[in-house]
C-alpha cells in the first residue's frame, strides 16, 4: 500500500513525455516542411548553401534527420541555432527562464489581487465597491494583454515613469507582468467570487455563525479554505492563458522570452531552434499543469484519490 | 447587459458591412500630411455664427515637428450622400479625417471601418468553420461512442491543453510568409477553425451522448430513421444553445488572434486595413504612439467588440475551460 503513489506518478510522467515528444515532433516536421529557408535562398552562393545544409544536417531526408534529432534529444542535446550560432539548449534555457519569471510574477499579481477581491464581492452583495469590482472584472476580461501592454507603453512613454521595453531592472518587469495579469486576475476574481458565495450557503457556515464565530474569521479562514478547490482547478488552464498572453506581451515590450525566440526562429526557418523552443514550451506546460493538479489534490484530498 | 453587448457588436458588424458607404475616404488613399490630428465637425464658425456642418482644414505649423493648426479662415462644408458616401468634404483636396491620419498619410477612420470588415470577417468565417467541424466531430463522437469517441475527444483535449496562439503561429509561420489578401483570409480562417473546433465538439459530444438515449430518439429509430437523420434532425438541433454559446465565446478569441498574428507581421498583407495591421503600424514606433495616440484607435475597437461579445454570453461564463489532464491520461 505504501507504493500506491507510483502508478499515478508514472502515468503523469508518461503523459508529460508523450506531450513533449508529440509537440516537438510536430515542430520538427512543420519547420522542415516550411518553404523558404536560408538554405534555399538563391542569393546565397551554392557552395555556402551546401555547407549550411551539411552543417545543420538539412541535407538528410526527413526521417533520418528526425531519428538523429530524437537521438540527440535523449542526450539533452538540441543542436545549434544557425541564426544565433550558439547551442540551442543554452539559448532556450535562458529565454525560458525569462518567460517563467514574467509568468510567475503575473500569476502572483493576479492571485494577490484577484482572490481577495473575489471574496469581497461574494461577501457583500450590495454596495458601490463590489459593483465597481464586478464591472472592472468584466472589462479586464475583455482587455487582452496585447492591447493592455500597448496602452501601458503609450502611457509610460508619455510620462516617462517606467521603461517601455527590454529587460534589466525590476522596473522593466512592471508593464509586461501587469498587462499579463489583468485578464488572469479577473478570471480568478470571478471564480473566487462564485466559489465563496457557493460555500457561504453550506450548512457548516450557518453552524459556525450560530456558534458565534466572528464574520471575518469565518470568511477568510473557514469559507476560504473550502472555496479553494474550484479556483485551484483552473490554475492548469490559467497557465495556458499566461503562456499565450506572454507571447504578445513579449513582442510588444521586447521582453527576451521564449515567445519572441520562437517567433524569430520560425521566421528564419531555424529548424533546430524551433524544435528546441517546442521542447522547452511543452516541458513548461506539462510541469505547470501537473503542479496545479497536485495542488488540487492537496487542497481537496477527495480528488487526490483518483488522479 | 446582453442587449448592450449585442448593440456593441452590431455597431462593429454594421461598420464593417457598410464601410464603403460610411467612410469618407478610401482606406488606402494617401493624403498630404502624416499624423494629422482628428478633425471635429463644427456647426459654429469663428465668428460665433451657426451654419451647416463644416470642418476647418489643417495647415502646417511646423513640418519637422509635425505640428498642424486649423485654418479658421477657410471652413470647408460637408456634403452628404455624394459619390455613394454618407459624408465627405466638398473639396477633395482637404479630406475629412475624423480620426486623423496615420504615419503614411492615410485616413485612420476609414481604415478602422474597413479593418472591422477584415478582422470581423475572418473571425466570423472561422467561427462558422469551427462550428461545422466541431458539431460534426462532437456528434460523431457522442453518437458512435467507443474508440471513435475516444480518439476524437483525446485529440480535442490535447488541442485545448496546448496554448492556442502558438498553434496558430506555428501553422501560419510554416506557410509561405508573403501571400495575397484572399489567401491570407482563408488560411487564417482555416487555422483558427482548427484551434477552435474542440471547444465546440466538447459540449456537443456531451449533449449528443446523453440525448441519444432519450425516448424521442428511440422513437425516431423505431420508425426507421437512420443514424444520419437522427443526428442531423434531432441531436444537433438539441445542442443548438451550446453551439450559439460556444460560437460567441470563440469570436473574441478569433478577433484577438487576428490582431496578434497581424501584429507580429504574419497577418494581412500591407495595404489591407485590419485591426491587427493597424496595431502593427502603431506599435512600430513608440514615440509616434505617445505623440499621436489616435493611431491606437483599433485597440479601442477591439476592446469594445470583445467586451460586447463577453456581455452577450454573460461575463461569469467567460472563464477559461477547465482542463484536467487526467482525462487525457486515462
Amino acid at each position: 500500500m505504501r507504493w500506491r503513489w507510483i502508478r499515478p506518478v508514472a502515468r503523469r510522467l508518461l503523459f508529460a513525455i508523450l506531450l513533449v515528444l508529440f509537440v516537438s515532433s510536430t515542430a520538427v516536421l512543420l519547420a522542415r516542411l516550411a518553404p523558404g529557408g536560408i538554405d534555399e535562398d538563391l542569393s546565397t552562393p551554392p557552395d555556402v548553401r551546401a555547407r549550411i545544409r551539411a552543417e545543420f544536417e538539412l541535407d538528410r531526408p526527413l526521417p533520418v534527420f528526425y531519428v538523429h534529432w530524437l537521438g540527440r534529444l535523449a542526450r539533452f542535446d538540441l543542436g545549434t541555432s544557425f541564426v544565433y550560432g550558439r547551442p540551442v539548449r543554452e539559448l532556450v534555457l535562458n529565454r525560458a527562464a525569462n518567460t517563467a519569471l514574467l509568468a510567475a510574477t503575473a500569476l502572483a499579481i493576479a492571485t494577490l489581487v484577484g482572490v481577495p477581491l473575489g471574496v469581497l464581492t461574494a461577501s457583500r452583495r450590495r454596495g458601490l465597491i463590489p459593483a465597481l469590482v464586478r464591472g472592472a472584472s468584466v472589462v479586464a476580461l475583455s482587455t487582452p494583454p496585447l492591447l493592455t501592454a500597448l496602452v501601458m507603453v503609450l502611457i509610460a512613454s508619455r510620462t516617462g515613469w517606467l521603461p517601455v521595453g527590454g529587460m534589466g531592472t525590476a522596473w522593466h518587469l512592471v508593464i509586461p507582468s501587469i498587462a499579463l495579469a489583468f485578464p488572469v486576475g479577473a478570471t480568478l476574481e470571478r471564480l473566487q467570487s462564485g466559489a465563496t458565495s457557493e460555500t457561504l450557503r453550506q450548512p457548516f457556515i450557518l453552524a459556525a455563525l450560530a456558534r458565534g464565530l466572528p464574520r471575518p474569521l469565518l470568511l477568510w479562514r473557514h469559507s476560504f479554505r473550502a472555496s479553494l478547490a474550484p479556483v485551484l482547478g483552473v490554475y492548469g488552464a490559467v497557465v495556458g492563458t499566461l503562456f499565450s498572453g506572454s507571447f504578445a506581451v513579449e513582442v510588444v515590450t521586447n521582453w527576451p522570452g521564449l515567445g519572441r525566440l520562437m517567433l524569430d526562429a520560425l521566421f528564419a526557418r531555424d529548424v533546430h531552434l524551433v524544435a528546441g523552443c517546442a521542447v522547452a514550451g511543452s516541458c513548461f506546460l506539462a510541469v505547470a499543469t501537473h503542479a496545479s493538479d497536485v495542488a488540487l489534490g492537496w487542497v481537496d484530498p477527495r480528488l487526490g484519490a483518483s488522479p | 447587459m446582453t442587449r448592450l453587448g449585442a448593440a456593441l457588436v452590431l455597431v462593429w458588424v454594421a461598420a464593417g458591412a457598410l464601410a464603403p458607404f460610411l467612410s469618407p475616404n478610401p482606406p488606402a488613399a494617401q493624403f498630404e500630411y502624416p499624423y494629422v490630428p482628428p478633425m471635429r465637425p463644427r456647426i459654429i464658425d469663428a465668428d460665433g455664427r451657426w451654419r451647416a456642418p463644416f470642418v476647418y482644414p489643417v495647415r502646417v505649423a511646423s513640418l519637422i515637428e509635425r505640428r498642424y493648426e486649423m485654418d479658421r479662415a477657410h471652413p470647408v462644408p460637408l456634403v452628404w450622400f455624394s459619390n455613394g458616401r454618407l459624408v465627405a468634404t466638398e473639396d477633395p483636396s482637404t479630406p475629412l479625417l475624423l480620426l486623423g491620419s496615420d504615419a503614411i498619410n492615410r485616413d485612420v477612420f476609414a481604415r478602422l471601418l474597413y479593418g472591422a470588415r477584415a478582422s470581423l470577417g475572418v473571425a466570423i468565417v472561422a467561427g462558422l468553420c469551427a462550428l461545422i467541424i466541431g458539431a460534426a466531430a462532437g456528434a460523431a463522437a457522442g453518437y458512435a461512442g467507443g474508440w471513435l469517441d475516444d480518439l476524437i475527444m483525446r485529440v480535442a483535449d490535447l488541442l485545448i491543453l496546448l496554448p492556442a496562439i502558438y498553434i496558430v503561429l506555428a501553422l501560419r509561420a510554416v506557410m509561405p510568409l508573403t501571400l495575397g489578401f484572399h489567401q491570407v483570409f482563408w488560411l487564417m480562417a482555416v487555422i483558427l477553425a482548427v484551434v477552435g473546433w474542440p471547444h465546440v465538439a466538447r459540449p456537443v459530444r456531451a449533449i449528443v451522448a446523453t440525448e441519444s438515449h432519450r425516448e424521442y430518439v428511440e422513437a425516431a429509430r423505431s420508425v426507421g430513421a437512420g443514424p444520419a437523420r437522427i443526428v442531423m434532425r434531432h441531436l444537433v438541433p438539441a445542442s443548438r444553445h451550446a453551439l450559439v454559446t460556444q460560437a460567441t465565446l470563440l469570436l473574441p478569441a478569433f478577433v484577438l488572434s487576428e490582431a496578434t498574428l497581424s501584429f507580429v507581421g504574419l497577418g494581412f498583407p500591407d495595404p489591407t486595413a485590419s485591426w491587427g495591421t493597424m496595431l502593427l503600424e502603431a506599435g512600430r514606433n513608440v514615440r509616434a504612439l505617445s505623440d499621436y495616440p489616435w493611431i491606437l484607435s483599433p485597440a479601442v475597437a477591439i476592446i469594445l467588440c470583445v467586451l460586447g461579445l463577453h456581455l452577450i454570453v454573460g461575463a461569469g461564463r467567460s472563464a477559461p475551460p477547465l482542463t484536467n489532464t487526467s482525462r487525457i491520461i486515462k
